[in-house]
C-alpha cells in the first residue's frame, strides 16, 4: 500500500531506509526515523484504538508523551509489551503492534454499544450502580467490567528481557533537551560541570527541531546539532536520549527510565531492554517544555481531531500530512504557525480563530500566504464516526456566549491549539510550591523546596529570546557555584516571530438543542457533563472531583486534560482557577515498566546467596539444599532413590547411634573483646556470666527490652578478655545490631568491642556416642576425655596441619563437639573428618536430621523463639537470673508473662503413634467444639522420633506444666486433619541430659 | 531517597542505613527500681511528631554506628547528624 500522505520530501526521516510493519495484522511501510505513529498516519491510518468507557473510536491527538489515544500492544523479540504509545514507538524493521480495548477489533468494535448507552455511564457509574447486591460484585460485575474496560493485556510468562539499574552522581541534571536545556547545559558543562542531559525522545533539540527561528545564522535545528554534538564530546557530560526522568525524590534523587533497546527489533545478548537510573544530582534543571492544551468542542474526541503542535511536528519532522483539508481551530498565533506549515506544502487550511482580532507578525505571515480566516469562530461539533469528515463551525459572540451562523464545513481533520501547559510534573513532585499565572492561564514553578530550577516553556517562558538569555545564565551561575569556575559564553542573536497575546477562551458552549460529548480527558473518557454531574452533586475540592469522575487518572495523567478540568471547575463554581487549585503531581511523570523498576532483582539475583566453605563437597554428594535466611544449607544428602523422610530419619539415627557430622557454618558468630566483656555479657544474657573461667562455654539466652526472646546460643570465653559468641542462623545480623545499640548509646563506658566473625570460622559438628572417638583421631596429642576436654569445655588443636577451635557443646543432645578452623579450611576439615570418621560409620547430616535431633530432645529453636515467646515459655525460666539485672529482665514481672496458667512448651504424640502432626496445628480440648474452637496452644514443630519410631512434636500450649498426661486433640483445618494426642514432657529422649556429659 | 550525612563517613544513601527509631528515649538504669507506668513508657510509648525528629541510625553498610538524625518527618529534610557520643 503506499503513502498517501507522505510529503516528497523534508523531514528527518532517513528516506533510504525503508521499514515494513504489521499494524492489526496489516502491513505497512515507513522509513528509518519514524515512529509508529508517524508511519500509520502516513499511510493514511487514523483509527487506532477504543476508548475505555465508550468504546468511540479514536486516533492520535498528539505526538509525544502527551498522547491519550494511541496505545498499542506490542509483541516484539516473543514478549508482548502491553501500553505503548505509538507516538513514542519507534519504528524498526518487523515491528507488530496491535490495538487496545475493541474486541473483535477496531474497526468493529461490540463495546462500542456503551457509546449508545452513555446516558447509563454518567460519573460515578460504578459506585452507583454496582453497590449491591454485594455477592454479585465478585461474581458477575467484576468480571465483566474488568473484560470491557482497560488497555493493554499483561503477559502472564516470565519477561526474558534483561532490564538493569544504574547510580549516577552529577552536578548539574538537566531533563529536556529543548532550548533551555541545551543552553544551559552548555553553559554549565564550560564551567566544569558534570553534566547529564537527558532527553525523552530519540532526538535532541525539543522546540528547535519544528519551530521557524534563526539562532546566530543558523537555523534552530542547526544550531541544537551543533550543541549537542560539542556536549558529546566533553569529558565532563554525559547526553542521553531515549531517557526520561519520570520521578523527583527526596534529597535531590531521581528517577529516569532509559529505553535501551525498545527501538531495535530485539535486544542484544548482554544488552538490556531498558535502564534505570537513579541520579544523585548537586541541582536539577527542569527544561520539560510545555504542552499543548486542547479546546473541548462537540466531539473533540473523534479521530483526526489533534493537537496544531503535533500536527506540526508530524509535518516538519516525519514529513507526515495528518489531513489534506485541515481546519485549524486556535486561540492563539501557535495555529497560525501550523497552518503556514500545511501552506508551505500546498495545502490549504482554514484558521477559525476564537479571537475577535489580533495582528502579529505570525498572522501577518499568514494573511501574506493567503491562508483563510476566520476570527470569532469556532469549531462547534466534528462530525464523522470513525474518521473526521466534516465540521459544524459557527460564529462566536464577543461575550462568548452565543452561536451564531451555524454551517457544516468539509474538512479531515481538526488541529487545535488552547495555547500552552507548561509540564511542571517534576518541580511540583520536588515539592515546589507552584503558582498560579494568570497571563498563560497556567501553574508554574515558584517557591523551590530541593535544589531546582524550572526553566523555558516549562517555567512560562514562551519566547526563545528571553528563554535562551536565561537559560546560559542559569547554566552558568548553578555550576560556577559548584566547581568555582567560570567561561562566560555570549548568547547568539536570534531572529524569532513575535506573537500576540492568547484569548482565555478555551470551552465551546452548546448549540441549543444539542447534546454533543464534550471530552475534558481523552483517555479516562470523562466530559464536561461529568465533571458538572459531580459538581451537582456535591463534590468541591478537585481531588473529590478528580477521584469520582476519573479526570486525569489516566496512564497519560491528565497532561492535556487537567487544567481545562480546573477551567470548568472554576467556572462552575465561580471561582478563580488558582482557588481551585490543581491535584498533587505524583511520579511516574511516564508510564514504566514493572520490569525496569524490578531491574535485574529476578530469580537468583533477587537476594545474595550465601555458601559454606564445604558447599561443593555437599553438591557432589548428592546434598539436597534448602535456603536458610540467604545461606543455602543442605537438607539431606540423597542415597538411592530416598526421600527426604527416609533420608533424615537415616541420618538421624545414624548421630544416635553412631556419629554424624553437619556443616555449622551458617551459625552466627560474634567475637566479643575487651575489659568489660564480661560485664557487658552478663547485661545482654538472662544468666549469669561473671564467673565463667577461661576455656569454657555458656548457653545463653538473650531478651528484647519488652521480655521476648530475641535468640541463643553458646559464648566461649577463650581468653581473660576475649569471647566467642554463637548466635542463630537466622538472628546473626539482628544480634550483632543489637550489640552495637547498647554498646555505642546505652553503655558507652563499657570498655568492649564486638565483631562479626561468621564468615571467618567454617564449623562441624561432629555428633553422636562415637564422636570422641572421632575426636581423638582428629587431635591424637590432646586429651579429649570427658575429664580433659568436659561438657561445655573449650580447647584449641591442629588439625592435620590446621589451627582448629574445639568446643564440647551439642544441639542434638548426643555427646557432641564443634570444630572450627579458618573458612579456607572448612573443606580439609571436612573431608579429614569424614576419612577418620569411616571407620566409626560416621555419615554427614542435613538440617532435616538436625532439626529431628533438637525436637526430640526439646531443644528450642527458631520456632520456639518466634518473637512471641518469654524464657518461661520455652523452659528456660531456670537460666533467668533472680540476682542480677539484664536486658528486658524488668519486663518479666508484666501480669501477662507471670500468670498461673502461662503457656508453656510440651511434647505431643499422637495416641496412634503412626499420624505425624502438621506443623502450626491447633491443640483444643474437644475436637466437636462449636467454631471457633478455643485453641490452647499451637504446634511449633513436628519430627518423626528416630529413638521410640513414632512422630513426635513440640507444642506451646496454655497452662502447659499441668498439662502432661492429658489427651487432647491436634487440628489441622489446612490440612484437614485432627489427631488425638497425649501431652507429654518437652524432653522426650534422654530426660535428663546424661549422653551430652557421658 | 535520602542522603545521610554519617558524621564518620560522609554523605550516603539511605540503603547504606537501618532506622533505629526516637534517639531521646533514655533506657532507665540497670538495678534501679522502676514503675510499671515509666517502664512501659520506655518499651512502647513512642511520639510521632510532624515536623523535626531526632531520631537514630545505623550505618549497617559502612561503619556500623549508630548516628542522630535530626530529620523533619513531614519534608524529610535532615538538618544535622550527630555521633552516638555526641551531645544534641
Amino acid at each position: 500500500m503506499p503513502e498517501n500522505f507522505r510529503l516528497d520530501k523534508g523531514g528527518l526521516i532517513n528516506r533510504n531506509k525503508k521499514i515494513s510493519f504489521t499494524f492489526n495484522g496489516k502491513k505497512y511501510f515507513g522509513y528509518e526515523g519514524d515512529t509508529l505513529a508517524s508511519a500509520l498516519l502516513a499511510n493514511g491510518v487514523h483509527l487506532v484504538g477504543r476508548s475505555f468507557k465508550y468504546h468511540r473510536p479514536r486516533g492520535f491527538f498528539g505526538a509525544g508523551v502527551d498522547e491519550p489515544y494511541a496505545i498499542v500492544q506490542m509483541n516484539r523479540n516473543n514478549e508482548v509489551d502491553p501500553n505503548v504509545r505509538a507516538t513514542e514507538q519507534e519504528l524498526f524493521e518487523g515491528l507488530e503492534a496491535k490495538s487496545v480495548n475493541c474486541w473483535p477489533n477496531v474497526d468493529f468494535d461490540i463495546g462500542a454499544i456503551n457509546n449508545f448507552l452513555n446516558k447509563f455511564f454518567p460519573a460515578g457509574f460504578y459506585y452507583k450502580t454496582f453497590m449491591w447486591p454485594k455477592s454479585f460484585w465478585y461474581k458477575i460485575y467484576e468480571p465483566i467490567i474488568r473484560k470491557a474496560a482497560g488497555f493493554g493485556a499483561a503477559s502472564i510468562k516470565h519477561d526474558k528481557e534483561r532490564y538493569e539499574h544504574k547510580y549516577e552522581y552529577c552536578d548539574l541534571l538537566i531533563a529536556g533537551s529543548g532550548p533551555s536545556g541545551l543552553a544551559s547545559a552548555y553553559a554549565a558543562a564550560q564551567n566544569g560541570a558534570r553534566v547529564i542531559l537527558a532527553e525523552d525522545k530519540s532526538r535532541f533539540g525539543g522546540s528547535l527541531l519544528t519551530s521557524d527561528v534563526t539562532i546566530g545564522n543558523q537555523s534552530g535545528q542547526e544550531w541544537a546539532e551543533k550543541i549537542i554534538s560539542e556536549l558529546k564530546s566533553m569529558p565532563n557530560v554525559v547526553v542521553k536520549n531515549r531517557s526520561q526522568v519520570f520521578g523527583y525524590y527526596d534529597h535531590n534523587m531521581l528517577v529516569m527510565s532509559e529505553r535501551v533497546s525498545d527501538h531495535l527489533p530485539k535486544t542484544d545478548k548482554y544488552i538490556p531492554k531498558q535502564r534505570l537510573w537513579y541520579i544523585r544530582a548537586k541541582e536539577v534543571v527542569i527544561s520539560s517544555g510545555s504542552i499543548e492544551r486542547p479546546l473541548v468542542f462537540g466531539n473533540n474526541d473523534a479521530p483526526g481531531v489533534m493537537l496544531s503542535s503535533a500536527a506540526k511536528e508530524y509535518l516538519k519532522i516525519y514529513g507526515v500530512l495528518v489531513g489534506k483539508k485541515p481546519i485549524i481551530f486556535t486561540n492563539n498565533d501557535s495555529g497560525y504557525e501550523t497552518a503556514i506549515e500545511f501552506k508551505k506544502n500546498g495545502i490549504d487550511p482554514i484558521i477559525l480563530d476564537t479571537r475577535k482580532k489580533a495582528s502579529s507578525e505570525i498572522i501577518k505571515e499568514a494573511k501574506e500566504l493567503n491562508i483563510n480566516i476566520k476570527f470569532s469562530y469556532v469549531v462547534v461539533a466534528a462530525k464523522g464516526y470513525k474518521k473526521v469528515n466534516s465540521a459544524d463551525i459557527a460564529r462566536i459572540s464577543d461575550d462568548k456566549k452565543n452561536l451564531s451562523n451555524i454551517e457544516n464545513i468539509k474538512c479531515d481533520c481538526i488541529c487545535v491549539s488552547g495555547f500552552w501547559t507548561p509540564s511542571i510534573h517534576l518541580a511540583s513532585q520536588s515539592g515546589n510550591k507552584t503558582k498560579f499565572n494568570e497571563e498563560i492561564d497556567a501553574f508554574i514553578p515558584s517557591q523551590s523546596k530541593q535544589k531546582e530550577t524550572t526553566l523555558g516553556a516549562a517555567n512560562g517562558v514562551f519566547t526563545l529570546e528571553e528563554t535562551l538569555k536565561t537559560s546560559f545564565e542559569k547554566g552558568s551561575e548553578l555550576s560556577k557555584q559548584i566547581t568555582n569556575k567560570e567561561n562566560k559564553v555570549s548568547v547568539p542573536t536570534i531572529v524569532e516571530k513575535k506573537s500576540s497575546s492568547h484569548d482565555k477562551f478555551w470551552c465551546v458552549p452548546l448549540p441549543e438543542g444539542k447534546n454533543y460529548k464534550r471530552f475534558l480527558d481523552f483517555q479516562n473518557d470523562v466530559a464536561v457533563s461529568d465533571i458538572q454531574l459531580a459538581l451537582r452533586e456535591g463534590y468541591r475540592s478537585i481531588e473529590h472531583v478528580k477521584r469520582y469522575t476519573t479526570l486525569g487518572m489516566a496512564t497519560d495523567q491528565g497532561k492535556t486534560s487537567n487544567l481545562n478540568g480546573l477551567q470548568l471547575v472554576s467556572d462552575v463554581e465561580n471561582k478563580v482557577v488558582p482557588q481551585v487549585g490543581h491535584t498533587t503531581f505524583r511520579p511516574p511523570y511516564t508510564p514504566v515498566s514493572i520490569g525496569a523498576i524490578v531491574g535485574r532483582e529476578v530469580g537468583k539475583h533477587s537476594k545474595p546467596t550465601r555458601k559454606s566453605p564445604m558447599h561443593y563437597w555437599h553438591e557432589k554428594n548428592n546434598a539436597v539444599f534448602v535456603d536458610a535466611g540467604v545461606w543455602l544449607r543442605p537438607r539431606y544428602y540423597k542415597q538411592g532413590n530416598e526421600n527426604l523422610f527416609e533420608a533424615s530419619k537415616r541420618e538421624a539415627k545414624n548421630v544416635r547411634q553412631n556419629v554424624g557430622v553437619c556443616d555449622v557454618t551458617t551459625l552466627g558468630k560474634i567475637d566479643i573483646k575487651g575489659p568489660d566483656a564480661a560485664e557487658f555479657l552478663n547485661r545482654v544474657y538472662t544468666n549469669a556470666w561473671l564467673k565463667l573461667p577461661i576455656g569454657k562455654a555458656r548457653y545463653g539466652v538473650m531478651l528484647r527490652e519488652d521480655g521476648i526472646v530475641m535468640d541463643d546460643g553458646t559464648t566461649t570465653r577463650i581468653s581473660e578478655s576475649h569471647y566467642h559468641m554463637t548466635t542463630t542462623t537466622a538472628q546473626a545480623a539482628n544480634v550483632l545490631s543489637h550489640l552495637e545499640y547498647y554498646l555505642q548509646l546505652v553503655w558507652p563506658e563499657l570498655n568492649v568491642n564486638v565483631v562479626s566473625s561468621t564468615e571467618q570460622w567454617a564449623g562441624a559438628a561432629i555428633a553422636g556416642p562415637k564422636s570422641r572417638e572421632v575426636l581423638q583421631k582428629l587431635f591424637p596429642d590432646l586429651d579429649v576425655s570427658n575429664e580433659g576436654l568436659p561438657f561445655m569445655g573449650y580447647m584449641e588443636g591442629n588439625l592435620f596441619g590446621v589451627h582448629a577451635k574445639i568446643f564440647r557443646i551439642s544441639f542434638s543432645g548426643e555427646l557432641a563437639y564443634e570444630v572450627n578452623v579458618e573458612s579456607d579450611n572448612g573443606n580439609y576439615m571436612w573431608e579429614k573428618i569424614l576419612e577418620i570418621g569411616k571407620e566409626f560409620n560416621i555419615q554427614p547430616y542435613g538440617t532435616e536430621a538436625l532439626s529431628t535431633l533438637r525436637i526430640e530432645m526439646g531443644h528450642v529453636a527458631g520456632s520456639e523463639l518466634d518473637g512471641r515467646t518469654i524464657p518461661y515459655d520455652n523452659s528456660l525460666e531456670g537460666l533467668v537470673s533472680k540476682k542480677k539485672d539484664f536486658i528486658g529482665k524488668r519486663s518479666l514481672r508484666k501480669s501477662a508473662y507471670v500468670e498461673v496458667d502461662r503457656q508453656k512448651i510440651v511434647g505431643v504424640v499422637p495416641l496412634d503413634k503412626k499420624t505425624s502432626i502438621p506443623e502450626g496445628s491447633y491443640i483444643v480440648k474437644d475436637a466437636k467444639a462449636k467454631l471457633p474452637n478455643p485453641k490452647l496452644g499451637h504446634v511449633s514443630a513436628s519430627c518423626w522420633s528416630v529413638e521410640y519410631d513414632n512422630p513426635f512434636s513440640l507444642a506451646i500450649i496454655k497452662d502447659g506444666k499441668n498439662m502432661i498426661g492429658q489427651k487432647l486433640f491436634a487440628m489441622s483445618p489446612l490440612k484437614n486433619k485432627t489427631i488425638p494426642v497425649e501431652i507429654v514432657s518437652s524432653h522426650y529422649v534422654d530426660p535428663k541430659g546424661e549422653r551430652v556429659r557421658s | 531517597m535520602l542522603y545521610i550525612l554519617c558524621p564518620h563517613c560522609g554523605l550516603r544513601p539511605q540503603t547504606e542505613f537501618s532506622y533505629g527509631g526516637d534517639a531521646t528515649v533514655k533506657r532507665p538504669e540497670l538495678n534501679k527500681e522502676i514503675s510499671d507506668q515509666d517502664w512501659d513508657n520506655f518499651v512502647y510509648l513512642r511520639k510521632s511528631p510532624r515536623g523535626k525528629h531526632l531520631e537514630l541510625w545505623q550505618h549497617i553498610s559502612g561503619c556500623r554506628q549508630w548516628i542522630k538524625v535530626e530529620r523533619d518527618t513531614l519534608t524529610h529534610e535532615i538538618f544535622t547528624t550527630y555521633k552516638a557520643s555526641e551531645n544534641t
